[in-house]
């Protein structure tokens, strides 16, 4: 009796000191550096007609696009299909589209993407183009910023997930990707799993970038131990000629990682000389590899997606080619390693550690000068982690993975286990800040806080859990994004919002700087495809056999034609749709009964293809799926399909046209 | 008096609102009784061509230019004889000024917003004629090539 009252009052207890830690730890949202809701209102108030200062390009992770909010308000301005199908657009389901997402393992309509990165000139952001990666089939892709759309998709050979991509050099010369998981190479690849270590490489792709046009092609990839090489930055400045890429599994395991790849203190920061490694490649030390990917790129001159095969790649091995590659010891399973504005420090996020390790690039080249090495492994020499090391940032947080930068001396830490930002300084590294992150915090964005010339005045913080921050919808709920005001000494929470997929990582630039450039229309001049009907004279519908091709035209408000007879089962129809709108987002939309492939949306001056094949005989309406006029909901059609070898015949009109 | 002008402020304020302050350019004294425009505009339009202009129809190659463009840019809304998402076009240059129908293709979406005509055709039309994205020297070759076909027999 006595015993059982003394335990119910010890559970009181103990209940009433975990709600008074929960209560230390959470702390009362309002009160957290939280600044009065008036003031965080004004400064994150955009007003009806107003324009936000930044752009800014959230990947969606799980949802495979890129996601484009305007900051500080927090609005969403257009989600970008860029590695999954988006039915909403049509992309992923119309002809053109479809070509974009061919890979060596056939169609893909999903992936996972990670990590936007903005083209740079001098080491900033210069709004001609964004690349992002494709995690699981790995990939790079290049959105065009003229118009906000995918231009490009380059598969990456001899990778498994392609998770330390896509960051660009300072002049965007070079583009890279990084295997997450090593794999067996092409053409012997099916091997027992267990034979890991002899089997399995890991590879770093190298590629070049066309200034002119933004394509890119593989030059070169490196062969490396089979580690995972989780994320990586170009240099800048006095280290631009070096990518850095973090890894973690030295333990080379294949099984049950969370335990066998933790077991190593320290894990690799890799350094490479890419300006030196494509030297010697241009001095033949490369060799031919056989191997497979598919290149997928938008022509612009006929609007369709080139999608070509190619076979082989140049790879370099670090002991052919001394002198490129080195490892610095950096604690524990590290995942990111992030370079400040000067070029001079290397920032790695130990995962696992209870430091921030701060690497010195002049340390680094010292260390190399003295050959000050612990040993080599493949050809590649390992670095004395005393000779390396700047210092190291004491009581970050559990978990510190991505930084980046104010330009003003101080670095901002995400911390992902106790779910917090912490500010720290260059000089002394001393944490001098840290606000909670609502909750569990990934990467963090500073508008250019990647580059030479960080904005400082906003940041915003990634988070994978939204919990109880807003209205539930469910026990799923979007991921939030926070946005914090950086400019005095004290971080500031001033927003919450929701995004689209998973907000892995973002970039932002200047409205001012991206804005003029942004099109309006295709201007039908110079739409050269194909089969763009580029007068309502050549709309028309032709047989070849059991295909049939409708040259179709929109304008507000109709088809040209709208009424097509002498289709017939077992016919294969491609409606190749031109809108001949001239004026800023006059957009129409395509959608038929049964269809099977979804609607198509078109931009002004634009032309695309749906593939229909129809099933079952009948009266097929179409519509326009776009509010386009008042008369919109007339902009409508029929289409008739007769058995198989019926003779009527094949005819098209609009009115009495 | 006094009451009386504040009022009818608060109301120009409220009908103009804060857009196209660029209609009040011409001072006050140019203006048609009655409305805001001036005797030119009410019948030139408005928008780029501020000046009675005549379009000559000798120069074949322009016509040619002209045709090709308006088959492109226009064909899909606009038939020579008869009613179509447009008005007919085959007379236009009987009905109206070389100036007029520059600035109809040069600036539709004021004239449909603002001059009384494009009022007007708007309200029997019910779908606003788009910009197609043509330069000055597009619509003149536009204009030649209907002026072209207005005189053949
Ligand atoms: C989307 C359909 C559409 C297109 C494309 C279009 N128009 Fe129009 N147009 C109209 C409509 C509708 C009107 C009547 C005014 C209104 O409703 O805004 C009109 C009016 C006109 C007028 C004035 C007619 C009159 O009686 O005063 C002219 C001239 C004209 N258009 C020429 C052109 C030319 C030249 C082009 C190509 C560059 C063109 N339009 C393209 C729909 C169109
Ligand atoms: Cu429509």
């Amino acid at each position: 009796m006595n015993l059982s009252i003394f335990t119910t009052k010890k559970a009181l207890l103990g209940g009433l000191l975990v709600v008074a830690a929960g209560l230390m730890i959470a702390g009362c949202p309002s009160q957290q550096a939280m600044i009065g809701s008036a003031d965080a209102a004004q400064k994150t108030y955009v007003a009806p007609g107003d324009y936000d200062e930044f752009y800014t390009f959230m990947s969606g992770g799980y949802s495979g696009q890129v996601s484009v909010f305007g900051l500080p308000s927090g609005r969403l301005f257009k989600v970008i299909p860029v590695f999954s199908q988006d039915p909403e657009s049509g992309y992923g389901y119309y002809e053109e589209s479809k070509a974009l997402l061919h890979t060596t393992y056939g169609f893909q309509p999903w992936d996972d993407s990670h990590h936007p990165h903005l083209s740079q000139t001098n080491g900033v952001a210069d709004g001609r183009w964004l690349f992002i990666n494709a995690n699981n089939t790995p990939r790079i892709a290049r959105i065009d910023l003229t118009t906000f759309e995918t231009k490009e998709i380059i598969e990456i050979p001899n990778t498994g997930g392609n998770h330390g991509s896509s960051f660009v050099t300072e002049n965007t010369e070079y583009v890279v990707g990084a295997t997450r998981f090593s794999i067996p190479f092409e053409p012997d690849m099916d091997v027992p799993i267990d034979s890991y270590k002899e089997n399995f490489d890991g590879a770093l792709t190298f590629l070049k970038v066309d200034q002119e046009t933004g394509k890119m092609n593989i030059d070169f990839q490196m062969i490396v131990p089979p580690y995972n090489y989780d994320l990586a930055r170009a240099g800048k400045g006095k280290s631009a000629d070096w990518y850095f890429f973090t890894t973690y599994n030295t333990e080379q395991a294949h099984t049950l990682l969370e335990i066998n790849a933790s077991r190593n203190d320290k894990d690799f920061v890799a350094a490479v000389n890419w300006k030196k490694a494509a030297e010697y490649v241009r001095e033949g030390r490369a060799k031919k590899m056989s191997t497979e990917y598919y290149h997928n790129t938008y022509d612009a001159a006929t609007s369709m997606v080139v999608s070509t095969k190619k076979n082989e790649v140049l790879v370099l091995r670090p002991e052919d080619a001394p002198g490129i590659m080195y490892f610095l010891p950096t604690p524990k399973s590290p995942h990111g390693v992030d370079v400040d504005p000067t070029g001079e420090y290397l920032v790695a996020g130990g995962k696992l550690a209870t430091v921030i390790p701060v690497h010195s690039f002049s340390k680094m080249l010292e260390a190399i000068e003295n050959e000050d090495f612990e040993e080599t492994i493949n050809g590649i020499p390992v670095l004395r982690y005393e000779a390396t090391i700047a210092g190291e940032v004491e009581n970050p947080g559990l978990g510190p993975l991505h930084t980046e930068f104010d330009g003003k001396g101080y670095a901002y830490t995400s911390v992902y286990i106790s779910s917090e930002i912490v500010k720290w300084s260059l000089e002394t590294f001393e944490v001098v800040d840290r606000i909670d992150a609502y909750y569990s915090i990934g990467h963090l964005m500073i508008p250019g806080g990647d580059t030479k010339k960080p904005y400082g005045k906003y940041m915003v913080g990634l988070t994978k859990t939204a919990k109880d921050r807003y209205l539930p919808v469910g026990p799923k709920q979007n991921h939030p994004a926070q946005l914090y005001d950086i400019s005095g000494d004290r971080m500031q929470l001033l927003l919450d919002f929701p995004t689209i997929g998973e907000p892995h990582y973002a970039q932002a630039i200047s409205a001012a700087k991206l804005r003029p450039n942004i099109k309006q229309i295709y201007e039908l001049e110079d739409n050269h495809h194909p089969h763009a009907t580029k007068s309502v004279n050549n709309a028309r519908v032709e047989r070849d056999g059991d295909v049939v091709r409708v040259y179709m035209a929109t304008i507000r408000s109709n088809f040209r034609p709208d009424n097509i007879e002498g289709i017939r089962l077992g016919d294969t129809v491609y409606f190749h749709i031109t809108n001949l709108e001239q004026e800023w987002d006059v957009v129409h939309g395509f959608a038929i009964k049964g269809g099977q492939m979804g609607e198509v949306l078109l931009a002004p001056g634009q032309t695309k293809t749906l593939k229909w094949t129809p099933t079952r005989t009948g009266i097929y309406p179409f519509y326009c799926t776009a509010f386009c006029s008042a008369l919109h909901q007339e902009m409508q059609g029929y289409v008739r399909v007769s058995p198989r070898g019926s003779d009527v015949p094949l005819t098209f009109r609009t009115g009495n046209l | 008096m006094k009451f009386l002008t504040t009022l009818s402020l608060i109301s120009i304020l409220l009908i103009t609102g804060c857009g196209s302050p660029e209609n009040d350019k011409s001072s006050a004294a140019d203006k048609t009784p009655g409305s805001e425009f001036t005797a030119f505009e009410l019948e030139h339009g408005i928008g780029p061509i501020t000046e009675d202009i005549t379009i000559s129809t000798s120069d074949l190659e322009k016509i040619e230019k002209g045709r090709q463009i308006f088959d492109s840019k226009c064909a899909a809304c606009h038939l020579m004889t008869e009613r179509f998402v447009g008005p007919a076009l085959g007379d236009v240059t009987e009905r109206r000024s070389d100036a007029f129908i520059m600035n109809m293709i040069l600036n539709p979406s004021d004239m449909a917003r603002k001059h009384p005509e494009g009022l007007k055709m708007l309200a029997e039309y019910m779908t606003p004629m788009p910009f197609q994205n043509v330069t000055e020297e597009d619509a003149r070759a536009i204009t030649a090539y209907l002026k072209h076909l207005a005189e053949q027999p």
